[in-house]
């Protein structure tokens, strides 16, 4: 016995959870690739593609509350729905600060970098995995991986606060670089946070498996 | 609460009293017929007939050869008319606008509802008048037969349009729905549907010409030979019974005939109750 | 969203008003069924859903004094005008409570092409299976297609009706209630059943399970009774539109149990 449509309806939310957040995925990535590049035509474009992926996010909402308002899901599947709800908005936001970091790379303009990047974009790589990971979990209701993946936020962490002892440095050394160091402070600043909303899915995830809200952060 | 199941035991009491004194005086009657009857009971008295005349001697062979028949004639008659007027009134009047058939139709119920509570020897009257003087067929089972087909068509409709009318409306629209017309619908759902209810009116009104009696002493004649024709007189059994108690005095043979009957009767009975009881495990 | 795709009308009504004598039991609806979809009509008791249905396919014509005013269409052509046996085979019907023929389940399915005319034991047997197959029934009768279809479970026998049904090859099914008899396993066939039937078929059923209704059609049609008891059309959209954003507050009020 089995609600074909119904669940033919939560496949295809799924797919379209997984699609934006490959979209962000690749955002992110790209945003700190142009940055050290200095593309800023690939800023532009990460901007734009943003807009589409807030559309999407919009359109899995809507999708949400027509599989709640007609087929009355509950147990397992009311989790389900509701944790969607809660991870496109938690995308929505990773999309948000990808979106930034390009923006605050076209604020810096075009020309060199006060410094060669290093730590930031292997913050951005370890989010990204996370990322990935976060929401593998989720499309296949692996609670030991949730459980798991929030150990490399510290990493984020660490990696974060020795950029901000770094930067400061730099401003103490060449105090005219002080605009440039505080927004690759604020960069670093948003894939911190990236690290941080992986975590939420994650919990996200252990509430859908087990129906019970988890506090990870 | 004591008192309330008093007053319970008593009411529940009083009410079994009476019930075991009807059954008591049923199996009164019934044991008494068959203790004086069924002595007189002999391979030969099923198949000789009566001598005739003021002996009482012989058999009831004629009469029951006479019974059959009557059934059968009277059926043939009786059952055609009764169940297509059933038909009609159920399966089609009802869905008639016109107000003057409505009107007809109503009359005709009032008139099938009069019929049955008409006394049978009126039938007789009846029968002898129209059947007997009147159309000049004389004593003979036909006219007996057209008299006891008016008798039991009352009878054979009404059982008949309950058997229809418990057929769940749900077939009916089930095949409309699936493009019958109203006769096709009737024909290939309704009646197979109400088949069994309609055969236990048919047994029912079976019974009721074995049982009569007053009719056929004013239509059949009453000879007890034979009969060879539609046209022969005869009696049923019932009508025997009557003959040899009253005009021959000869008891005895009235108790054998009388145990015949109500055995037959018992009979019937039972195959009506076995139709019906396998009608409601059906449907249950 | 798909919703907006263009799609075909099977049918449709016109400004349709029916009486029973001098009541007005439908006030002026003008409703349109698309082809290949689920229409559900939902509705408090006494709204005229049921009486709106029948007259897809005139089985309101077998109760006396009933008159109608406005137009049904189907593929554009006025039911009206059309032979009613003709109408029937294609607007088929499946009944609140399973009403199967006390016959075989073969005479059962049977019973409609014989009736249009298939006499050939073979062409019946392979009308037979295939209408079987289409209800999801097949594989649970097969061997027993010689016995009562009374004998059938309730959600057996419901499906059994949707096969005798769809045995004469209608366009539209129309289903008055047709699982509110059944148990939440066997309505769940037969939700699941419609949801492949309309791939053949054009559905419009009438429920009184508004969640049924959200769970199985791809339009909703909501009817209410006016001041004067008439039923009305009160609102007609995409199902998901009308579950999450009705534009009449009284639809509104309706679906989420705030009155009826």
């Amino acid at each position: 016995m089995s609600r074909e449509s119904f669940d033919r309806e939560l496949q295809e939310l799924k797919r379209n959870l997984f699609q934006i957040t490959s979209e962000v995925r690749k955002n992110l990535t790209a945003s700190v690739k142009y940055l050290e590049k200095r593309d800023m035509q690939g800023a532009a474009m990460i901007i734009e593609s943003d807009e589409i992926v807030n559309l999407k996010c919009l359109e899995i909402e809507e999708q949400c509350l027509n599989i709640i308002a007609t087929q009355q899901p509950v147990a397992t599947d009311l989790r389900l729905l509701f944790s969607v709800l809660q991870i496109s908005t938690e995308i929505e936001r990773i999309g948000d600060y990808a979106k930034g970091i390009a923006r605050i790379s076209q604020k810096i303009g075009p020309g060199e970098l006060i410094k060669p990047l290093l730590s930031i974009p292997r913050m951005e790589e370890i989010a990204g995995e996370m990322l990935d990971d976060a929401i593998r979990a989720f499309t296949e209701d692996d609670e030991t991986a949730a459980r798991n993946i929030p150990a490399r936020d510290l990493q984020i962490d660490v990696l974060y606060n020795q950029v901000h002892r770094e930067l400061i440095t730099f401003i103490m050394e060449k105090p005219s670089n002080i605009e440039q160091t505080m927004m690759l402070d604020w960069i670093a600043h948003n894939i911190e946070r990236v690290g941080d909303r992986v975590v939420n899915i994650c919990e996200r995830v252990i509430f859908t498996v087990t129906g019970v809200p988890v506090d990870l952060n | 609460m004591k008192k309330r199941n008093a007053a319970q035991n008593t009411a529940f009491g009083v009410f079994w009293l009476t019930g075991a004194v009807a059954v008591l005086i049923m199996g009164f009657v019934v044991g008494y017929i068959m203790v004086k009857g069924l002595p007189g009971i002999t391979a030969d008295f099923f198949t000789t007939s009566p001598r005739g005349g003021l002996s009482g001697d012989g058999g009831i062979y004629s009469t029951i050869v006479t019974t059959f028949y009557m059934i059968v004639v009277t059926l043939v008659f009786a059952t055609p008319l009764g169940v297509g007027a059933a038909i009609y009134l159920t399966e089609y009047s009802s869905n008639i606008d016109n107000k003057a058939i409505c009107k007809l139709v109503s009359i005709a119920r009032f008139g099938i509802e009069t019929l049955a509570g008409v006394p049978s020897i009126i039938f007789g009257l009846f029968g002898y008048a129209l059947f007997v003087s009147a159309l000049n067929m004389g004593f003979s089972i036909l006219s007996a037969s057209l008299a006891g087909a008016c008798l039991i068509i009352p009878v054979i409709i009404r059982t008949t349009e309950e058997a229809l009318k418990s057929v769940p409306q749900g077939y009916r629209e089930g095949s409309l729905a699936l493009g019958a017309n109203r006769w096709e619908t009737t024909w290939k759902v309704v009646l197979p549907a109400a088949l069994r209810g309609i055969s236990t009116g048919i047994l029912l009104s079976a019974g009721r010409i074995v049982s009569e009696t007053a009719i056929f002493f004013v239509t059949l004649g009453g000879s007890y030979r034979v009969p060879h024709s539609l046209m022969s007189g005869g009696r049923t059994m019932a009508l025997h019974v009557y003959y040899l108690a009253m005009e021959t005095r000869a008891f005895d043979k009235a108790m054998s005939t009388a145990a015949v009957l109500v055995a037959l009767i018992i009979i019937m009975n039972l195959t009506i109750n076995t139709i019906t009881s396998r009608i409601s495990t059906k449907q249950g | 969203m798909e919703a907006e795709r263009a799609e075909k009308t099977r049918m449709m009504t016109e400004d349709y008003s029916l009486f029973y004598g001098d009541f007005k039991a439908l006030n002026n609806i003008n409703i349109k069924i698309p082809t290949n979809k689920i229409t559900a009509f939902i509705g408090p008791s006494g709204c005229g859903k049921s009486t709106l249905l029948r007259s897809f396919n005139r089985m309101n014509d077998l109760i006396p004094g009933v008159t109608t005013a406005g137009t049904i269409f189907l593929d554009g052509r006025n039911v009206a005008r059309e032979d009613v046996v003709e109408l029937r085979k294609k607007v088929g019907m499946v009944f609140q409570r399973p009403n199967p023929f006390p016959k075989s389940i073969f005479d059962n399915v049977a019973y409609g092409p014989r009736l249009h005319g298939t006499k050939n034991r073979s062409d019946l047997a392979v009308i037979v299976e295939k209408s079987l197959k289409r209800a999801a029934l097949w594989e649970e009768v097969k061997d027993d297609l010689h016995k009562s279809g009374m004998s059938l479970s309730g959600g057996q026998q419901q499906r059994l009706c949707i096969a005798r049904a769809i045995a004469i090859e209608p366009e539209v099914i129309l289903m008055d209630e047709p699982a509110s008899a059944l148990d939440p396993v066997a309505t769940l066939k037969i939700e699941e059943l419609m949801n492949v039937l309309k791939r053949n078929y054009t559905i419009a059923i009438v429920t009184h399970n508004m969640q049924q209704a959200g769970r199985v059609s791809d339009y909703t049609a909501f009817m209410l009774t006016d001041e004067k008891r008439a039923g009305n059309l009160i609102e007609l959209g995409p199902t998901k539109q009308i579950f999450t954003t009705p534009s009449d507050s009284r639809t509104e009020d309706y679906i989420s149990g705030r009155f009826g």
